[in-house]
């Protein structure tokens, strides 16, 4: 069991990431909602580094196998999640919006 | 106990996922933006290597290997159109993997945490579960593996709230006991309510839900981060749970509905769709593609308003050439596109660039209705309830004050449309039977096609 101290810590931690959460979405246009939401997609694969954290310290085989499945998966979410949002992004450039846009 | 270094490298980690939130909020940095949260995750990943030196490493490294190589092909590969249900699926393993791990750490602690780590562990469990399966079966739905009208039987939400209770009273379970088969059967529940809330929804609605659950797997990863002390996974998943919270809501506001009414608004028989079933035997004046080929050829202004049967059609190239064609007879070509057209909201405008359509024909809700006011022609693609002027003048209809196209306001309007079936708001389009209407009937894709041969002949 942790000190109390620091659940307390993690918990400021928690209420500030909410309100930066809210403040920096907050005056996206509609047109970026889908990237957006697909880039905020693959953020929450980094539970990888949680997985990784599992697998490293599984006493047994059967415990061993299912975070080798997490690592997977929460890699499949975070890589997958990021390359799919940068081909979204890609058709957005490159068609004269503004100067340096263009020419491809 | 994690070295400091390790810390800071996870502080950066954070740093760069806020920035690219906030990059991805504008046009012109949303690019770097993702580029910095990918860096972000990647140093996260290395110092996580690095500073717990993990036993399995090699197997580790090999499982990461497996899952970047199941996941890049594909979203190098995927179709634009099919890129919501990617997402979906996306953000489903990751709620998956939020859920294992949770699992996994309660197996290794077999209930020695404190009762607040273990309410982390039983909403990890449960959120992660309903996440991976109501994503998954979104997937299904967009997929059209199955059906995309909702889905209801005899006392659903009595099953549904059923459901509910038995989770919540397992998750009490868990704080209580700490037991791990105690944990797997709340996954299992778990996964039964993801179902049971995504079977209601109507495709339409679909992306809202998806955005909804990728917001339920931040949080997970969050209470995930928590359980194991880890404060990059804890800021990482709240940032996504926060700001995932928020987009769903601006993205039922653009579709003037509520969440709660996506959710379950399909428990209840909308008043609207009787007077659809009325409306079906009315007269409207339907025509072939070489008279509307004429109209629009004909036209000094056309404004093209797609919507979802273009994308389900995979029409955008075709819309493209039937611009092209007009615009080489002098025509002057516009699109109109509402803010939630196509499967996600901002979905059309990531399709018409990918047909190469240039930017400066795409007009927002804001500068197209003055545009309609002055266009001999408004040609609606497979939209309806955007265009429906009900929204504007019946204030007992279900989607009164929802922001419209005024279609209505051109000389002439012509739907190219599969059927007279109403739009998923279940209700009847009055401007159908305006006189000044014109309907093409047909896949929206094979009637673009006739239109351009027509106009090419």
């Amino acid at each position: 069991m942790r000190p109390v101290g620091e659940g307390v810590a993690l918990l400021t931690v928690f209420v500030l990431a909410v309100f930066v959460g809210f403040e920096v979405v907050s005056k996206v246009s509609s047109t970026l909602h889908t990237p957006l939401m697909s880039g905020a997609n693959a953020i929450h694969g980094i539970i990888l580094v949680g997985a990784i954290l599992v697998a490293g310290n599984a006493e047994s085989t059967l415990t061993l196998v299912v975070a080798l499945v997490a690592v997977v998966l929460a890699t499949a979410n975070l890589v997958g999640g990021f390359v799919v949002t940068d081909r979204m992004l890609h058709m957005f450039r490159g068609r004269g919006r503004g100067p340096g846009g263009g020419g491809r | 106990m994690t070295p400091t270094w390790a810390q800071l490298g996870y502080l950066v980690a954070a740093i760069c996922f806020v920035l690219a939130l906030k990059g991805l909020s504008s046009p012109r940095t949303a690019r770097t933006g993702n580029l910095i949260g990918a860096a972000g995750a990647a140093l996260a990943v290395v110092v996580v290597l690095a500073a717990d030196r993990p036993r399995n490493l090699l197997a580790i490294l090999g499982a990461i290997v497996l899952g970047s190589v199941l996941a890049v092909p594909v979203a190098r590969r995927v179709q634009m159109t099919a890129m919501p249900q990617l997402v979906a699926v996306f953000n489903g393993v990751g709620g998956g993997a939020a859920a294992l791990v949770a699992l996994l750490e309660l197996a290794e602690t077999s209930g020695a945490g404190g009762w607040l780590e273990l309410l982390a562990v039983a909403f990890s469990v449960l959120v992660g579960a309903v996440s991976f399966s109501g994503s998954l079966l979104t997937f299904a739905k967009l997929q059209e593996l199955m059906t995309t009208r909702p889905v209801l039987f005899a006392g659903g939400p009595y099953v549904f709230g059923g459901a509910l209770l038995v989770a919540a009273a397992l998750a009490v379970g868990v704080v209580l006991d700490g037991g791990l088969w105690l944990g797997v059967v709340l996954a299992v529940v778990g996964l039964v309510v993801g179902l049971l809330l995504v079977l209601p929804v109507g495709g339409a609605d679909v992306p809202v839900v998806i955005s909804l659950l990728n917001a339920f797997t931040g949080l997970t990863v969050a209470a995930g981060g928590y359980v194991l002390g880890n404060s990059l996974l804890l800021v990482a998943g709240t940032l996504v749970g926060a700001s995932g919270t928020l987009l769903t809501r601006m993205m039922a506001t653009a579709m003037g509905r509520s969440v709660q009414n996506i959710l379950f608004g399909a428990f209840r028989t909308p008043a609207g769709a009787v007077a659809a079933t009325a409306g079906e035997a009315r007269p409207v004046r339907s025509a072939g593609a070489d008279d509307v080929a004429i109209l629009l050829g004909y036209a000094r202004k056309v404004v093209i308003v797609p919507g979802y049967g273009l994308a389900v059609a995979q029409a955008q190239h075709t819309i493209h050439e039937l611009a092209d064609v007009l615009e080489q007879r002098g025509v002057d070509v516009s699109y109109a596109i509402h803010p939630v057209a196509g499967r996600m909201p901002g979905h059309m405008n990531v399709l018409l660039a990918e047909a190469d359509v240039p930017y400066e024909q795409l007009k927002e809700m804001d500068s197209a209705n003055p545009e309609l006011r002055t266009a001999d022609v408004a040609l609606v693609v497979g939209a309806n309830d955007v265009v429906n002027p009900a929204a504007r003048t019946s204030p007992g209809s279900p989607i009164y004050g929802m922001p419209i196209l005024d279609v209505d306001s051109a000389q002439a309007v012509v739907f190219l449309k599969r059927s007279m079936r109403p739009g998923f708001a279940g209700i009847d389009n009055e401007l159908l039977h305006d006189p000044k209407t014109t309907l093409l009937f047909g896949d929206a894709k094979d009637s673009l096609t006739k239109l351009v041969a027509s106009l090419k002949a």
